[in-house]
């Protein structure tokens, strides 16, 4: 049998604490819990190693904020959940691996958790040196050139052409033709 | 799962301006001014005669990612405010956040050579076109569909005369608008040397970054409120 995932809760309030250890006692392997964002929390998660981190993220002094994004890095094998229940920055809440609202049916809330431990997220080292056919499509797009005369132009179905251009935009960050031209400018593809 | 609690009438106006700072900026488009003691949402709104409704409609989508009201909401809320609000928006884009841009864009232009320099005026200075060409549109042919709210007219006979734009058209494309600005602010960040002018290159960052998320959510007033809301209207005219 699988081992239960091991989950560490913080949170401050007492009801919300009791009602998660009863929702989810049978499920999980659950750390003693904490009410206060304690300082060590780095070094006290390499010891307790939990699969997940639940969190209330009002908890956080604002000045440790960066830390979690730091965290999450750190121990990419970790979930950390933002355990919610009144308004957070969305900003803060990007920083999260799942958001778990406290109106969540209770039936729902272990199996929503037990899928945060499954998408672990991707870290494979990428490139984003353009290639050399995505480099010819970018020089086209810059020109103005639509999808269709672009395939036209290099002997490839529009397809192709749409995968080159999404990739164009994950590797510069650029999405707009304006902008494309630009980074086309500045990388002295054309002048 | 992503779900805040959305505002409501009796909540302070106060606690909610607190918790997203950004209101700050929807509060003169609606006329509200600020020192409004400890007052909710609906005496506030009383008091300068708004529909509480309709505000917290805007207050909510500027706040809480992926918050659409309902159709219920959506079919029995008087959204004519709407109008003068988006009006209210593009002056404020036109006289004030395009022009605070452009001043500093110019600034660093002038002081990152020639290359740079001419790179960036010409981004912005198509970018500005676009936005007023895009401005002028909404307010020519989109806007003048839905009535002022005190027109004498009933809404069936002043949308009536008008021809309806294809859905195509009504629904126009605003995520080139919000696509150009993060770009701009991408390659200010990553190409424009650093050396120069560092205060003026935050505050030109911050400025684009404040207007696009800005714009985010006016393209979605537009998209999700004011699109629906006129082709209901047109078809099920108000008695």
């Amino acid at each position: 049998m699988k081992p239960q995932p091991v989950l560490l809760i913080l949170e401050p309030s007492d009801i919300i604490r009791a009602g998660l250890e009863t929702l989810l006692d049978r499920q999980f392997t659950l750390l003693a819990p904490l009410r206060d964002y304690p300082p060590d929390l780095p070094g006290r998660l390499s010891r307790l190693q939990p699969d997940i981190l639940l969190l209330n993220p009002t908890l956080i002094p604002a000045p440790t904020r960066m830390q979690l994004a730091a965290l999450a890095q750190a121990r990419p094998s970790m979930a950390i959940v933002a355990l919610v229940y009144q308004y957070v920055e969305p900003q803060l809440l990007e920083t999260f691996r799942a958001v778990l609202d406290i109106r969540e049916q209770g039936s729902h809330v272990a199996q929503r958790l037990r899928e945060c431990c499954r998408t672990e997220p991707d870290t494979s080292p990428e490139s984003y040196e353009l290639s050399e056919r995505e480099t010819e499509v970018l020089l086209l797009v810059a020109q103005g050139c639509s999808s269709k005369e672009i395939a036209d132009r290099l002997h490839i179905s529009i397809h192709t052409v749409n995968t080159h251009r999404k990739n164009i935009t994950h590797k510069t960050g650029i999405k707009s033709v304006a902008g494309l031209a630009v980074y086309a400018m500045l990388h002295n593809l054309i002048n | 799962m992503n779900k805040n609690t959305p505002f409501t009438p009796h909540m302070k106006m106060a606690d909610i301006i607190a918790a997203n700072h950004s209101l700050l900026l929807v509060l003169p488009r609606l006329g509200i001014r600020l020192g409004f003691g400890e007052q909710s949402v609906k005496e506030v709104c009383d008091h300068y005669q708004l529909n509480v409704d309709f505000v917290l409609m805007i207050f909510n989508i500027y706040t809480f990612a992926g918050y659409l009201p309902s159709p219920h909401t959506l079919a029995t809320t008087d959204l004519h405010p709407l109008v003068p609000y988006l009006q209210s928006c593009h002056r404020y884009y036109l006289t004030e956040r395009l022009p605070h841009i452009k001043r500093h864009l110019l600034n660093i232009a002038a002081h990152a050579g020639d290359r740079y320099g001419t790179i960036l005026r010409n981004f912005f200075a198509d970018y500005e076109h676009e936005v007023q060409d895009h401005f002028a549109f909404e307010e020519q042919h989109i806007f003048p569909l839905l009535p002022p709210p005190d027109s004498s007219s009933p809404v069936s006979q002043a949308g009536a005369h008008l021809p309806v734009p294809p859905s195509s058209h009504l629904a126009h494309n605003h995520s080139d608008l919000v696509d150009r600005l993060s770009d701009l602010s991408g390659i200010v960040l990553k190409y424009i040397p650093g050396d120069i002018l560092t205060e003026e290159l935050n505050e030109l960052v911050f400025g684009i970054m404040q207007l696009s998320s800005d714009l985010e959510k006016h393209a979605l007033l537009e998209e999700k409120l004011l699109i629906p809301y006129i082709k209901q209207t047109l078809k099920h005219p108000l008695p």
